[in-house]
């Protein structure tokens, strides 16, 4: 059953240290104010999982609080690379970084499974490539009908799922629209889930296409309005692009970075 | 056209890259130089070309081309947004889509392609974002076009990994491995046009972009390409194509 509740009071009831924590969100509803709530509460030696670890895991990979990544695809959309990411993975800064990947089908995948109360998911995919051979969470498999080989994937079910919607109202249900990407498999594949919403309403209006989350599948709802920024809120805010090409020089040099959290971060609240 | 005020070669290769998708229906888009040339496409030779972006939007119409590709411009002028679970469950999966549009940071000679690591995979000299849609893309739309940089960094003799299959190690490669779709068809570079051989699978130019010549495009490429006997001129760009390109990058 959802609670309402301050974003500090739920995080830290949510997720501790160690925890396989999913915040989800493609491009779109991004959870960066948990994120920067996590940085603060100095969470550590959590598996970060994400289709996209997008600005928001570069964030909290370079404070130190990861000890392995779950991902997809790790650039700055439109913009690069993602050097927080980068300096660990290739220099063991701020520390060393174990790093699991796939496919976007085949992380999204391992969500239905998890979601589904599946062991595994079945696709169509990597076949041929090099993820084959570096990824544990992939294996061939025989379909039993029709001998034909294909693709499974492991079920994913994290400790903990963190998702901004637009809105919930009172009880707790969670209504979010616009490109909803894998925020209603990772929310119902994890054992806890805390979301974020730019308001909490009397009434949820329906809105064509919506996912709708009831309050008994949410543990903690937490009204934090502009929480995706720098990403967006479709009919709330705007993705704000600056930011993200801005990010590039800021995530590049490891002061510069430093810095920023101390700045916008640690010393912000 | 090879005057300073001409076109210049990214503009030639963004425009040979948009009329590859004259007379497709679907297009299955990457980020970057992909969504250019697919949105020049929309805008020229493929006016009703229905554009899928792997953030789930169906259909999307976006007036500028975006900077990532879940930017609000691709959902609100969609036919539809869809979860990721259901954009490629549902729609690239059982090969419903035309053509599918990769970027690459190594592509070898049967058109395979890396966008994971450079140097070795545990500890990597560079770290690349990695597969995201591409393998799937790679596998089943009913065919690919790639486009890179022509460059002996990218058009590489050996990839340092395989992240998504082209035609494999050569002929019948793909039907081994259960991939559907034809694979790539075309590889677009700001040089020319790169195809492959129907028989070998190997990559042959097949066509250079005014003011180029063949011997540039094989020195700049990682292993001894072949050029076709009836090399061709790729025509260059139109006025119109050149507007449309201007109105969209302006």
């Amino acid at each position: 059953m959802a609670r309402l509740t301050a974003l500090p009071e739920a995080l830290a009831a949510a997720v501790r240290d160690g925890d396989a924590v999913a915040m989800e969100g493609f491009t779109h509803l991004i959870p960066h104010a948990a994120a920067h709530e996590l940085i603060r509460q100095g969470r550590r030696d959590l598996t970060l999982i994400r289709m996209t670890p997008d600005v928001i895991y570069d964030q909290l990979i370079g404070a130190g609080c990861a000890a392995k990544l779950v991902f997809s695809w790790g650039g700055n959309p439109g913009v690069g690379s993602l050097h927080r990411l980068r300096d660990a993975v290739e220099h063991g800064w701020p520390r060393d970084l174990a790093i699991e990947e796939h496919s976007h089908a085949g992380l999204v995948n391992r969500y239905v499974a998890g979601a589904s109360g599946l062991p595994f998911a079945v696709l169509r995919g990597y076949a041929g490539t090099d993820l084959v051979d570096v990824t544990d969470s992939i294996a061939p498999i025989t379909c039993p009908f029709t001998g034909e080989r294909l693709t499974a994937v492991s079920a994913l079910n994290p400790d903990v799922a963190v998702i901004h919607a637009q809105r919930a109202d009172r009880e707790g249900n969670v209504q979010l629209w616009g490109i909803v990407g894998a925020q209603k498999e990772a929310v119902l594949a994890a054992r806890r889930s805390v979301v974020t919403v730019e308001e909490v309403v009397d009434v949820l209006a329906p809105v064509p296409g919506a996912v709708f989350l009831p309050h008994w599948v949410i543990d903690w709802v937490c009204e934090v309005p502009g929480g995706a920024a720098p990403s967006y809120a479709a009919g709330y805010t705007e993705r704000d692009n600056d930011f993200y090409r801005d990010w590039d020089a800021v995530s590049r040099d490891r002061d510069a970075f430093r810095a920023w959290i101390d700045a916008n971060v640690l010393e912000a609240e | 056209m090879n005057d300073r005020s001409g076109p210049s070669a990214e503009d030639m290769m963004t425009v040979a890259a948009a009329r590859a998708l004259a007379g497709k229906r679907t297009c299955f888009v990457g980020i970057g130089l992909p969504s250019l040339a697919a949105n020049l496409a929309r805008a020229t030779c493929a006016p009703g070309i229905v554009l899928i972006y792997e953030s789930g939007t169906i259909g999307s119409k976006p007036p500028r081309p975006p900077l990532s590709i879940g930017d609000g411009s691709l959902a609100e002028t969609a036919d539809t947004v869809v979860s990721s679970a259901e954009i490629f469950n549902y729609w690239l999966q059982p090969g419903r889509i035309d053509t599918g549009f990769l970027g690459a940071a190594q592509l070898d000679r049967y058109a395979n392609l890396n966008t994971t690591v450079i140097g070795d995979y545990a500890r990597p000299k560079v770290r690349l974002p990695g597969a995201g849609g591409a393998p799937e893309i790679a596998a089943s739309c009913k065919e690919t076009i790639v486009v890179v940089r022509h460059t002996p960094r990218i058009l590489v003799d050996r990839l340092d990994f395989t992240t998504s299959v082209g035609h494999g190690d050569g002929p019948g490669a793909r039907e081994r491995l259960g991939l559907r779709g034809a694979g790539p068809v075309k590889v677009i570079t700001d040089l020319g046009v790169l195809e492959p051989d129907p028989g070998t699978r190997e990559l042959v130019l097949v066509s250079v972009h005014p003011g180029v010549d063949p011997a540039e495009a094989r020195t700049r490429t990682g292993w001894p390409l072949r050029v076709a006997p009836d090399l061709t001129a790729t025509e260059p760009p139109t006025r119109a194509e050149l507007d449309a390109l201007r109105a969209l990058t302006s």
